[in-house]
């Protein structure tokens, strides 16, 4: 059985295909209205969050089938102090398929090698999100045509952002990805990063400290929250905070064609004004969420349409 | 010199880190062993100039070789039958080891979930990097020798 732990769990040729189904449901959406009829999706988060759980539901309403499950630790069993792997058993005689978030590193991997049924890691903690991977591949793919020969600038909290550790691992897989790394000192991404994905597969790749250094080179521009308890003092924060802030005079700088993403929750990086810009795509992004989950709800199912 | 005698049968650990023995003592359990346990620390050595031996008198099943390959896969064992060397045990850097060594990762799912094993992967070899399978925490042997 198979389920989504990692980012890194399907192959690039799994990949393709799993985004070749998300760009044919979002065509065709009537197609795929029922495919999921009398199945059941669990959603079982241990910790609050409103667009992955809800991105989660509408995608198993988009394929026709149903979805139980709890918001919040106080909810559920946990309280009771029951374990995941227990949880997990007794969700399997209940669902069809599980989607869990859990604040535990690791959770998910547990829960799946006592599962009967596929499970995919909505978030473990600070370790892993796959499926928000997934969406910004697909949001990419989609908008851009490719995965290779782009110029990615990953901007922001780079050492603590799970979302940028996880990009970075599924596109250094892809030919001639460059990547520009925009972060202050004190958040450059991890030198395990460094050392073993870029360094060991002979990724180009530059470290930049404004992003106006580098916005004009870049294909895509991945935006992140740079979060004022993450500095050390408040004078470096107050220095360094508005190179991070995405506006319209930043836009004037970049490609004609640069797309602009970001998971969301945005804070103050993006300046509202951007929101109108045809290259801000980040809402289309969180849209892009529903159809790819949709795409893995039916590939670990193995229903096909 | 000081001279301890030879075992009819059990195993020789050999060219041990100076100063590891008793760690390894108590990670291969051997206090739980009802048989003789000669450890000698500081012995002179060639290669190592010092070095740690222990001796131990028993069936040499009851040695967990996976544990002492991840203690230091650069340790002898000789294996004795008969008061004669029968075999020169090759320790090798397991891939896995379980409830060896313990997250120490708070945000790790070890830390709460009930009866979950400790499980650590090798995923450099070369570093002798061991991650933990959960949250890939990761792990560096500091018996690992130091004139790599």
């Amino acid at each position: 059985m198979r389920h989504l732990i990692s980012p890194l769990d399907f192959s690039v040729e799994e990949l393709d295909k799993l985004l070749d189904l998300a760009n044919d449901i979002e065509n065709n959406p009537d197609k795929y209205a029922e495919a999921c009829k009398r199945k059941k999706l669990a959603t079982c988060f241990y910790e609050p969050s409103t667009r992955t759980r809800l991105s989660f539901e509408a995608a198993m309403l988009n394929l026709g089938g149903s979805v139980l499950g709890f918001a919040g630790a106080d909810s559920s069993s946990a309280a009771k102090g029951e374990s995941v792997s227990d949880t997990i058993r007794v969700i399997s005689s209940y669902a069809d398929i599980c989607a869990i978030r859990h604040p535990k590193e690791g959770a998910a991997l547990v829960a799946a090698s006592k599962s009967d049924i596929p499970v995919i890691n909505a978030g473990d903690g600070g370790h892993q999100h796959p499926t928000q991977t997934l969406t910004d591949l697909l949001t990419i793919r989609s908008l851009k045509g490719r995965l290779d020969n782009i110029t990615i600038g990953l901007c922001g909290d780079l050492k603590f952002g799970r979302t940028v550790h996880s990009l970075i691992h599924a596109l250094v897989r892809y030919e001639n990805v460059k990547f520009v790394l925009i972060s202050p000192e004190e958040l450059r991404v991890p030198e395990y990063i460094r050392e073993d994905v870029l360094k060991a597969h002979g990724i180009e790749y530059k470290e930049v400290e404004r992003l106006e250094d580098a916005i004009g080179e870049l294909d895509a521009l991945y935006m992140t929250r740079v979060q004022r308890e993450r500095f050390f003092n408040e004078e470096d924060y107050i220095r360094l905070k508005d190179f991070y802030v995405l506006n319209k005079a930043k836009m004037e700088m970049a490609k004609e064609d640069m797309l602009v993403l970001h998971p969301l929750p945005r804070v103050n990086e993006i300046a509202v004004e951007v929101d109108e810009d045809p290259r801000a795509v980040y809402f289309k992004q969180a849209q892009y969420g529903v159809y790819v989950r949709m795409a893995l709800i039916l590939t670990l199912l193995g229903i096909e349409v | 010199m000081l001279n301890i005698s030879g075992i009819h049968e059990g195993f020789v650990l050999d060219h041990i880190q100076a100063g590891m023995s008793l760690q390894i003592y108590h990670d291969l359990k051997l206090d739980k062993l009802d048989c003789t346990v000669a450890i000698i620390k500081n012995a002179r050595s060639n290669k190592m100039g010092k070095k740690d031996i222990i001796k131990v008198e028993c069936p040499v099943e009851a040695l967990d070789l996976d544990i002492l390959g991840f203690i230091d896969h650069n340790i002898t064992v000789n294996v004795i039958q008969g008061d004669r060397i029968v075999e020169k045990k090759v320790l090798s850097l397991p891939t896995e080891v379980t409830n060896v060594i313990k997250c120490k990762n708070p945000r790790c799912i070890t830390s709460i979930e009930q009866e979950l094993d400790q499980v650590f992967q090798l995923t450099d070899p070369l570093k002798e990097v061991y991650r933990c399978k959960y949250c890939e925490e990761k792990y560096i042997n500091p018996a690992r020798r130091k004139t790599k």
